[in-house]
């Protein structure tokens, strides 16, 4: 048993045209075990950036706080917001100084060019090595079941709601075969004129 | 083999855990308090080895007493102080990590509402409606599903706790005969009932 599958989780993000969308389950769990059905692993930072944090989610929740510190820092030195890029580098390089004591998180970010409004997406391991699509990105314990719904369901440039069902139904169908995530589904569409959020109503098993 | 439970009622929180004090095969007592008293309006239920317990509680207690002394007597809120134990229990995961689950409840008079936050020795925290620590969960999970409602009266709350204790004592394998019930509400943290009285030496 890794201990990246001791909680449970699930997410995707995706690009569509001048939006992108992340989207996560809700499950939180001890192995076999449902404690929670409202944990959250999707954070917004700010208007243009949100981070998936799959894993275990004492680091989800630590690396959340970590990274609410340095966005606060960059924000008060820089004057200005930080953009998805930056943000995503960052994430990279503090994962990669625990290099032989990690966080056990793999996360995803999901963040708009302010100017362009060009969607960003990437991912990462546990150790910070990045990969920048522009498709699509997933996390969590049913990866294969992730990437087979996506890239059966994905098309470039997606309309804001048209991108809103291509995650859900990709997220659930995933989450559906996999023990340890599901219990509920959460998804983020971001355009430039904000986020849009909607719950899923989901197999509660 | 620590049991601890707890659930939130409309205005309040109920907290219950077994006195049993145990170490392989010897029982060393039956009347230990493991729901210990963190400030005015909040308590935790711990559950793990007997030093990581007390050495945990009565760290997080201080450094809370000690947060009320320096700011002129503000309060912390239970979200506060379940954050707090949350980032020591982080912090201490990779140095020298504490062993302990524990079920942190309070009431805010802000909101005139108890709140209860599952904390597990990894330091996940999640604030959940009913939760349960430890071999209970298997017992007690199903039984607060489906039992509980939002709004529950403290009464209610207090009949779904007498159910999940008779389930452990039928079908648990580990004996635990007495178990210490606390109410947290308005009016601070009180015993309800015990079976073994801590008082005892």
């Amino acid at each position: 048993m890794s201990i990246l599958e001791y909680n449970g989780a699930a997410m995707i993000a995706m690009a569509g045209k001048d939006c992108v969308g992340i989207a996560a389950d809700r499950r939180l769990g001890i192995q076999a075990q449902t404690v929670s059905t409202d944990f959250t692993k999707v954070f917004k930072m700010n208007d243009t950036i949100h981070v998936g944090l799959g894993g275990l989610a004492t680091d989800v929740q630590t690396l959340h706080n970590i990274l609410k510190f340095r966005m606060g820092l960059y924000e008060l030195r820089e004057e200005r917001e930080m953009t998805p890029q930056v943000f995503s580098h960052l994430l990279s390089t503090l994962l990669y100084e625990k290099r032989f004591g990690p966080y056990f998180v793999e996360p995803i970010v999901a963040g708009l060019d302010a100017k362009t409004n060009k969607p960003f997406l990437s991912s990462m391991d546990l150790i910070g090595a990045p990969v920048q699509t522009k498709d699509f990105v997933v996390s969590g314990t049913c990866t294969g079941n992730l990437y087979g719904m996506c890239e059966t369901l994905y098309k470039p440039d997606l309309e804001p709601d048209a991108l809103f069902e291509t995650l859900a139904q990709a997220l659930l169908a995933s989450v559906d075969r996999d023990a340890l995530s599901g219990w509920g589904g959460v998804v983020h569409i971001i355009t430039k004129d904000g986020v849009t959020t909607r719950e899923l109503k989901g197999r509660q098993d | 083999m620590d049991t601890v439970f707890g659930i939130q009622f409309k205005g309040g929180v109920v907290l219950a855990a077994d006195q049993s004090n145990a170490r392989s095969i010897l029982v060393y007592q039956n009347n230990l308090d493991k729901v210990t008293k963190l400030s005015s309006h909040s308590a935790m239920g711990v559950s793990g080895p007997n030093a990581d317990m007390v050495n945990f509680t009565e760290y997080i207690a201080k450094n809370l007493a000690l947060y009320e002394l320096a700011n002129d007597g503000t309060k912390l809120s239970t979200k506060a102080q379940a954050n707090f134990c949350r980032n020591e229990l982080a912090v201490a995961l990779r140095k020298g990590p504490y062993q302990v689950n524990l079920l942190l409840g309070g009431y805010d008079e802000k909101d005139d509402a108890g709140s209860l936050y599952f904390l597990d020795y990894l330091a996940a925290l999640q604030k959940v409606p009913y939760g349960s620590q430890g071999y209970a969960s298997n017992f007690c999970l199903s039984i607060m599903d489906k039992e509980y409602r939002e709004g529950l009266t403290e009464a209610d709350a207090l009949l779904i706790i007498e159910h999940c204790i008779k389930e452990i004592a039928t079908r648990f394998l580990i004996n635990q005969p007495n178990f210490m019930i606390k109410i947290i509400d308005k009016d601070g943290v009180r015993v309800h009932s015990f079976g073994g009285d801590p008082a005892d030496t």
